[in-house]
């Protein structure tokens, strides 16, 4: 076997899709269906934001596409105006990277929910992040499964009585940026669907990022798992629990940031009290980090009781993207060999009969 | 070449001493011998040779699913048959005229197989009580009276090999292992094969290992040697050149004409090829061929999985390229969900499934036709897709042309249904001429076009005659639209679920794909139309059936025989056809699929003959069952 070194990648995520001069406006990314989603359901401000967001990225709306499987949030492509397909259960990153792989002037997003990639769809979630395809997939965790209308998803709380868990979940969750990085995952980061401003922040990260992007956004089921994330939107409990990612800024947090994150003793990360850490051993945010263990590290000081919960970057590092180098090969190939379709056919063996 | 001091030489080979010739319009060779023992290799060479001398052939290779079972024994046996002529033939041959056997497990595995008065040539030198024991021989059938009924040629091959190859400095065992090369220069001899081809293959083979391909070329002139030396070979075999349609021909495998037809159905519609799969045997060898033509735009993505495969094909045809999935069976299974969303949105797609014996793994290298019901049925709901398959090895490039057409036409998944049969097998092919081939450009949709006049782009707007929808792709200002698995409304596409317009829409895709403009099946019947019985197949049973035809007709007998490479939707004229017999056998390698369908379709009481054996039909078999089924025909009509 050989291996050819093919370079990191110098563009950035949406370098090949082509720009509008023309100013936008969110309008023009609504779509005429009528959204359908429950009243209070946080995926009504996780499209808004993003309608609000995509104008300012500057692209020719018919270079955006949104691929989705099956579920509450999957049903997103339909509001958008722009080119959209809602497909199968767990199979959109497939479809997608397909997608991808052929065009790489079009700005493809995943939208996906915790059923959906971390339970059907797992296999094709993690496969993506490998490859590295250009490629932003939005995980809505709610904890729950809404659209087959209530039994515990691939994240629900351990015990957690559901229709089909009468007593209590015995499943152990899945933390999805853990796992996400377990598969290698270029870009990783997680906002709160209340939270427009941080949210935006990260979409546009993950936007100009060339390579598989998964933004993890805790969304709220208000019909079958409501409230799931409130203790980080109570202003007082939030101030104690989230811990905002900030590159080349120390790790601080809590009320007056009296709370920050240092090294821990095996080489891992925790929190603590900066009276008691030290300023100079608060840990730097610093994103581009090779090795995962970092960003794992992070990702491990939320738990699924979201005492303490990083939100913003986790990861975002530069490494060959699967649609590009599949797509120089192509293009290598053509150079090296011009196609010839005759020459193919005829092959080296031939006898002609008179 | 090199010139070496022990024996190879630049000269060519040329026999000089005087054999008896015997002039044979056709053979069989079976070259059967351990997994590791590269009889795959030597029968695909002496094929090419059959090739470059400008016979007719067919072969047939027959392989253990695993990589090397144990040594020695029977399930560990490989085979390669090839079968050439001096006129068209159709099968690779029922029996074999000579059994090359490299050991007493590929003897016993065969022996059955060979007539009385064939010709065996076995390595003595691994007839020894081990390897005798280990597939049951109690005694050594080279020793006792059991082979009398054939003619025996006993040749140290792994002794000779070694010999000719003492003073290369290759190790014992190494220089064992070019023994099929021995093998194969000793029936080169025996038909007076041209041997430039296989010396070229072996040195560009083994062209940065020289030691290596000058040890197997010092094997094959030994070999060679050998039955131009040794007396015990008294008579050599001449087989004339065919006399094919004129033109040039090449040597073709199905899987690798499967493989350039899809190289051709993106040329000829200019659209980029993005091939999605996981390897699954015996379709591989469409993913191996396919990734070494990037240059005509092909990226070949080897997924995750099959469902991964096929979700970035349909993500492709999407995207305004030509999205095509190659498995087999199983593979189709796992697929099932994504051929119903390219169902409901209307996207082209060519599924490639390479048959093999099921179900479950079942026999993963031998062939089956067991999965025509799941290519027409295998999805959830009223999920119509039009079926082709193709009948020869050579014919596989052009079915996966007619595939990308009416996957382009119509905008809708293909379901191509070769077999285990084809997709190795191999046989001469006349290649086309690319201006011959059709034209498959495509437009895309670059207007609005809403009925009422709105201005919107309708992405289920129809063809009023393919009634195929539009194909509009992201990137196309003005046009922006969602499509996806629910049910949409007819025209507009939005999300309906209103129970007339589902009616509707289950109607129109059934439509659609009955529409498919497919050619008449055609007849043939050198009677002229005396035959009362049709002999009618479908996929790899074409050449057993039509070499069972010719034996009966041979005998006397009128028979009919139709083929039918478009199974979904069938040929118009079908119906009538199959009306015009008394008697209609369906022979197939299933349960009787085919002849189910169509006794539903028209209400015809087919007689159904199947079999499932793994292995392609024998003409023989078929020249009975045709026999019986003309004479019982006769009888009825006498009474």
């Amino acid at each position: 076997m050989t291996a050819t070194d093919l370079g990191l990648p110098t563009l950035g995520g949406l370098d090949l899709v082509p720009t509008s001069d023309e100013p936008q406006k969110s309008k023009e990314y609504k779509s005429d269906q009528e959204v359908r989603w429950c009243p209070g359901c946080g995926d009504y401000i996780v499209l808004n934001t993003i309608q609000s967001f995509l104008p300012t990225l500057g692209l020719r709306r018919e270079n955006i596409v949104f691929v989705s499987g099956i579920g509450c949030s999957s049903r997103f492509p339909y509001y958008m105006n722009t080119y959209g397909m809602h497909s199968i259960h767990g199979r959109a990153p497939a479809i997608a990277t397909g997608l991808a792989t052929t065009r790489p002037d079009l700005s493809v997003w995943v939208v996906t929910g915790d059923g959906d990639a971390l339970s059907i769809g797992g296999n094709h979630l993690i496969h993506s992040l490998r490859r590295n395809v250009n490629l932003k997939i939005l995980l809505f965790n709610n904890r729950i499964y809404g659209l087959t209308k209530g039994q515990y998803s691939p994240t629900s709380d351990q015990g957690m009585v559901t229709k089909s868990t009468p007593m209590g979940s015995v499943d152990t969750p899945f933390n999805p940026i853990s796992l996400a990085l377990g598969a290698e995952a270029s870009f990783v980061g997680r906002a709160l669907d209340s939270d427009k401003k941080g949210l935006t922040e990260v979409l546009g990260a993950a936007a100009a990022h060339r390579g598989s992007a998964l933004v993890e956004i805790y969304q709220n089921c208000p019909i079958f798992n409501d409230g799931a994330f409130d203790v980080l939107k109570d202003k007082d409990e939030a101030e104690r629990r989230l811990i905002p990612l900030k590159a080349g800024e120390p790790i601080r947090f809590g009320p007056d940031g009296d709370y920050g994150v240092t090294r821990s003793a095996w080489g891992g990360l925790e929190a603590g009290k900066v009276s008691e850490i030290g300023e100079d051993n608060l840990v730097v945010h610093d994103p581009t980090i090779e090795d995962t263990a970092y960003a794992f590290a992070l990702s491990r000081l939320g738990g699924q009781d979201l005492q303490q919960t990083p939100t913003g970057i986790f990861r975002q590092v530069s490494r060959p993207t699967y649609d590009d180098q599949a797509r120089a090969q192509v293009q290598q190939a053509a150079e090296a060999k011009t196609p010839d379709l005759h020459a193919l056919l005829r092959g080296k063996d031939t006898w002609t009969v008179t | 070449m090199s010139t070496s001091p022990n024996g190879t030489g630049t000269e060519p080979l040329s026999a000089t001493r005087p054999t008896e010739i015997s002039r044979l319009d056709r053979v069989v060779i079976r070259f059967a011998g351990d997994s590791g023992d590269g009889m795959q290799l030597t029968g695909d060479r002496f094929t090419s040779e059959a090739a470059a001398f400008g016979n007719d052939l067919a072969t047939l290779p027959n392989f253990p699913a695993e990589i090397r079972a144990p040594q020695g024994t029977i399930p560990g046996v490989s085979s390669f048959q090839v079968h050439f002529a001096d006129y068209d033939i159709l099968t690779p041959g029922d029996r074999p005229d000579v059994l090359v056997a490299m050991n007493p497990a590929a003897l016993k595995a065969n022996l059955a197989d060979v007539p009385r008065g064939g010709t065996i040539i076995v390595n003595i030198d691994e007839f020894n009580k081990r390897n005798l024991s280990k597939v049951g021989y109690d005694s050594d059938p080279l020793e006792d009276d059991s082979l009398s009924a054939f003619e025996v040629h006993r040749v140290a091959m792994s002794t000779l090999t070694q010999g000719a190859l003492a003073e290369t400095g290759l190790g014992k065992k190494d220089a064992e292992r070019c023994k099929n090369m021995f093998a194969l220069g000793l029936l080169s001899w025996m038909y007076h094969r041209p041997t430039e081809g296989t010396e070229r293959f072996l040195q560009e083979k083994f062209a940065k290992k020289p030691d290596i391909a000058e040890a197997n070329l010092l094997a094959f002139r030994a070999g060679w040697y050998y039955g131009e030396t040794t007396e015990s070979f008294a008579t050599t075999f001449e087989v004339a050149p065919a006399k094919l349609a004129p033109g040039t021909y090449r040597q073709i495998t199905g899987n690798t004409a499967l493989a350039y037809g899809i190289v051709a159905a993106g040329q000829r519609s200019g659209l980029p090829i993005l091939l999605g799969t996981y390897p699954i045997t015996p379709a591989s060898d469409v993913l191996h061929e396919l990734s070494k033509h990037k240059n005509f735009g092909i990226t070949t993505f080897q997924a995750e999985d099959e469902i991964a495969g096929i979700g970035a094909a349909l993500g492709a045809s999407y995207g305004g390229a030509l999205g095509i999935t190659s498995t087999s069976g199983p593979g189709v299974a796992l697929k099932s969900e994504t051929i119903g969303l390219g169902v409901m949105t209307e996207l082209p797609l060519v599924v490639i499934d390479v048959q093999r014996g099921g179900p479950s793994t079942g026999l993963p290298t031998k062939t089956e036709q067991a999965d025509l019901l799941q290519a027409m049925f295998g999805r959830n709901g009223e999920s119509p897709v039009p079926i082709v398959a193709p009948c020869t090895p050579a014919d596989c490039f052009d079915i996966a042309l007619e595939a990308t057409r009416i996957a382009l036409t119509y905008r809708t998944p293909v379901l191509l249904l070769s077999d285990g049969a084809v997709a190795n097998g191999s046989e001469p092919w006349l290649i086309p001429d690319v201006e011959d081939l059709p034209d498959l450009r495509v437009t895309f949709a670059s207007e609005p076009n809403a009925t009422d006049g709105s201005g919107e782009f309708w992405p289920y707007v129809r063809d009023p005659e393919t009634l195929a929808r539009e194909w509009a792709v992201p990137g196309t200002p003005g046009l922006q639209h969602r499509i996806g698995g629910l049910e949409k409304q007819d025209g507009k596409g939005s999300i309906s679920y209103d129970p007339d317009n589902h009616e509707a829409m289950v109607r129109i895709r059934q439509a659609k794909i009955d529409g498919i403009d497919v050619p008449d099946v055609t007849v043939d019947d050198p009677s002229g139309g005396k035959a009362r019985v049709l002999a009618l197949g479908w996929g790899s049973s074409f050449g057993p059936i039509g070499a069972a035809c010719r034996r009966v007709r041979k005998n006397g007998l009128p028979i009919a025989q139709a083929h039918l490479r478009h199974l979904n939707p069938l040929p118009g004229n079908l119906g009538d056809l199959l009306r015009a017999y008394d008697t209609v056998v369906v022979p197939e390698m299933n349960m009787g699929q085919l002849a189910m369908l169509l006794r539903a379709k028209y209400l015809i009481d087919v007689q159904s003959y199947t079999k499932v054996a793994g292995l392609p039909f024998k003409a023989e078999e078929l020249e009975g069952v045709f026999t019986d089924t003309i004479t019982a025909a006769r009888k009825e009509a006498t009474l």
